[in-house]
């Protein structure tokens, strides 16, 4: 199959070129240029489009196996593909949790026959999320993994953290730490501040984020060794990585859409889709989050894509399980809050949701280079449209964004050279 | 004049205007709690659920009463011997009352926003008896009742709430209401029971017990949550009842003729002492009668609101 891709304008971490052709011929992209003649067996015109490269989620949750009424690794790829991601790293809070070599052969196995994207596993940090005991990272790292993470939950003991580090390190593998002090955010449901107050649920204080951060931060720091902070969200937090990185401590930082779109409001009337950990915070978090992100402090937006089905979401606020879904709006969403604000060039933008979580995952992707695999995607950044949750090709639908007016579609997805995903409904 | 919506949910979504009508009714079902014959049919016919997922007497014994007094019929659902027990979910529940032909469910939850999310999925009328840490619009309609019966009015009071505020669903829906009616809203509390923001609802904390409650036309204590305490938001009972309870001495800078309120169950001599509970202008007593009376109006204002 050859694919000659007319008119694009590339966006590339770096730079921006108008009028460029893209010949992609077995998977590989061939080459990049102006009026290229190739012979292909479809030509697709893009004017009027944007080509970037295939878009890289270091952070969601594919539900497969345990809890495929939520998502499986087939609608959880074609979601992904939908929304511009070819590449994604799934995290280990699967049953059984994916913390030896089983379950990642399987997650591994069941992609490439059923997916759509290229499947990266994440491995458990200790057996069991349980905290206590490291789990085979080297033979996980043979079958297949490039991160590990407890993810959903903190790494408690300050201890097994410090070990984490040094044996992954061996293994060359980013350690990825969800950061919160569990027993200072005391079975919160969403942030501790007058909304929390007003709403009568217990609150999540910013600090329990914060006071993880540190201690990840100077576990780092003293070790020389690299960590990777999951989805920031406080102006704390923000503040803390970036002194760090001054100092020179080797810390990488994510965050996710609704960071920097949402705060601790969107939860009035008890709506569960605005639950999730950490908790949606105060505007003040918001906007310093958007200035970590431009300012480099921040490296990359990532999804947690955590799809969870309507009957869960379906209860009081504090049984409602934690997450929303995020594939399918994380690019308009960026888009729209970060580059038509100015926030972000949309080069910058293609560096954190490409570039930046290739290189922390030592993955080879998130560029567009002749001779790599044709991993790219078409979008449209002009036209404005409408979210729509019941659109959705992830099994869930549990997003607080439904209705929100973005820009930033998604109009086909390649992955090795082949269209996985195009967008068919009419302009 | 008539309730607009359908649903009691909570005072925040009410107007003062329907707070005046519901303690204007109240008065007149005061009248048929206090006679010897206590029986009209304003709500024959009906049928009201009272649906209880916490412990509660006085609650719901108030809205039972409240509906056998107008002739409704009244049920009872408590968790343990109903199929919640199984695992039913809370709209599952809500459903089949429903589809039994029920008027008005009345639900008290440990679960903030339960009353809510009943409500969305229901036909019948939904009051809140109280949820979470939210509101207990019914404790805050009553207390302002008995407000309103010994001072001839609302507008003006100055109101200290003393105690455990972050818990406390009577001090939320006290505060919304009493401000909304014009009242002034004193705070005093232990830190670690002061939620953040809570001045936002327009009331004022105070740093002394002292302060708080100078000139002031009611004091209110709340209850201290002993399950709680395992918790340690405070260090003992003893060290509460110091610094934090009510007695004769730091109640000196109310107003003479200030009243004593409680939603009870009181910890006799924690938040309050005997001598102030069993004194003349100890309001306690009088508040669980007040409390049929303004549930009796609540009923027969949504029963009303259905048929017009």
């Amino acid at each position: 199959m050859r694919t000659l891709i007319k008119n694009a304008t590339i966006a590339h971490c770096d730079r921006i070129e108008k009028n460029m052709d893209l010949y992609i011929k077995n998977g590989k992209l061939e080459a990049m240029g102006k009026n290229l003649q190739n012979e292909a067996d479809r030509v697709i015109d893009a004017s009027g489009l944007y080509a970037l490269p295939g878009l890289v989620d270091a952070h969601c949750h594919l539900r497969d196996p345990g809890f495929e009424y939520k998502e499986d690794i087939a609608s959880g790829t074609r979601s992904a593909a939908r929304g511009g991601f070819t590449s994604i790293a799934c995290m280990p809070n699967t049953n059984p949790v994916a913390d030896n070599t089983t379950v990642v052969r399987y997650i591994l196995d069941k992609a490439q026959r059923e997916g759509v994207v290229n499947v990266y596993p994440i491995g458990a940090v200790t057996k069991g999320l349980e905290g206590r005991e490291l789990s085979e990272m080297g033979s996980m790292k043979e079958a297949g993994i490039v991160a590990v993470s407890d993810d959903g939950k903190p790494v408690v003991s300050s201890s097994v953290m410090k070990k984490a580090l040094l044996y992954a390190s061996q293994f060359n593998l980013p350690v990825i730490s969800h950061c919160e002090d569990l027993d200072l955010a005391e079975g919160g449901s969403m942030n501790e501040g007058t909304t929390s107050t007003i709403m009568g649920l217990r609150g999540i204080p910013s600090s329990s984020e914060d006071i993880m951060v540190a201690r990840e931060l100077l576990l780092s720091e003293y070790l020389g060794l690299p960590i990777h902070i999951a989805h920031v969200s406080t102006a704390a937090s923000v503040e803390l990585i970036r002194q760090a990185k001054k100092r020179g401590v080797r810390v990488t930082a994510e965050t996710c859409p609704h960071y920097f779109t949402l705060t601790e409001k969107a939860c009035l009337g008890y709506n569960t889709n605005a639950k999730m950990n950490p908790p949606l915070r105060r505007q003040e978090d918001l906007e310093v989050v958007a200035e970590g992100l431009k300012d480099g402090t921040i490296d990359m937006i990532v999804t947690d894509h955590a799809p969870h089905h309507r009957d869960e979401k379906n209860v009081e606020f504090d049984s409602a399980p934690n997450g929303i879904v995020g594939f399918e709006t994380a690019l308009a969403l960026s888009y729209t809050y970060l580059v038509e604000t100015g926030v972000l060039t949309l080069q910058q933008l293609v560096q954190k949701l490409a570039a930046n979580p290739s290189k922390m995952l030592h993955i080879d992707k998130g560029t567009l280079c002749c001779g790599k695999a044709a991993d790219l995607i078409l979008a449209d950044f002009d036209s404005e449209y409408s979210v729509d949750v019941s659109s959705f090709v992830s099994k869930s639908q549990n997003s607080p964004f439904d209705g929100f007016r973005v820009k930033g579609k998604v109009m086909a997805t390649m992955v090795n050279g082949q269209i996985v995903y195009e967008d068919t409904t009419p302009a | 004049m008539n309730l607009q919506a359908k649903d009691v949910l909570g005072l925040e979504q009410m107007s003062p205007d329907e707070i005046n009508l519901i303690l204007d009714t109240a008065s007149d079902m005061k009248k048929i709690v206090t006679s010897k014959m206590k029986k009209v049919n304003y709500l024959q016919g009906k049928t009201v659920i009272t649906l209880f997922y916490e412990n509660s007497t006085r609650t719901r014994v108030s809205f039972e009463l409240a509906a056998k007094y107008m002739g409704a019929q009244a049920v009872n659902v408590s968790v343990s011997t109903s199929s919640v027990a199984k695992g039913e979910t809370l709209i599952d529940t809500g459903i089949t009352l429903d589809s039994m032909g029920t008027d008005i469910i009345v639900i008290r939850h440990n679960q903030s926003g339960a009353p809510h999310l009943l409500a969305k999925n229901v036909q019948a009328s939904v009051i809140n008896a109280g949820d979470g840490m939210h509101e207990h619009p019914t404790q805050a309609l009553l207390d302002m009742y008995t407000m309103k019966e010994t001072f001839g009015g609302i507008k003006g009071l100055k109101v200290a709430v003393i105690g455990d505020i972050y818990h406390s669903r009577v001090a939320r829906s006290n505060i919304i209401g009493l401000t909304k009616m014009g009242a002034e809203v004193h705070l005093y509390a232990p830190s670690t029971l002061m939620p953040t923001g809570i001045e936002s609802l327009g009331a004022k904390a105070y740093p002394t017990i002292l302060e708080a409650v100078e000139d002031c036309d009611v004091v209110m204590g709340l209850r201290v949550q002993l399950e709680r305490q395992k918790k340690a938001l405070f260090p003992s009972s003893c060290e509460y009842s110091r610094f934090f309870g009510m007695n004769a001495e730091n109640m000196k800078g109310a107003k003479k003729g200030a009243l004593w309120m409680h939603p009870g169950p009181v910890n006799r001599g924690i938040e309050m002492t005997s001598e102030l509970i069993d004194s003349d202008r100890s309001a306690i007593s009088r508040q669980v009668t007040n409390g049929v009376a303004v549930r009796m109006a609540l009923l027969y204002l949504l029963s009303g609101r259905k048929e017009a």
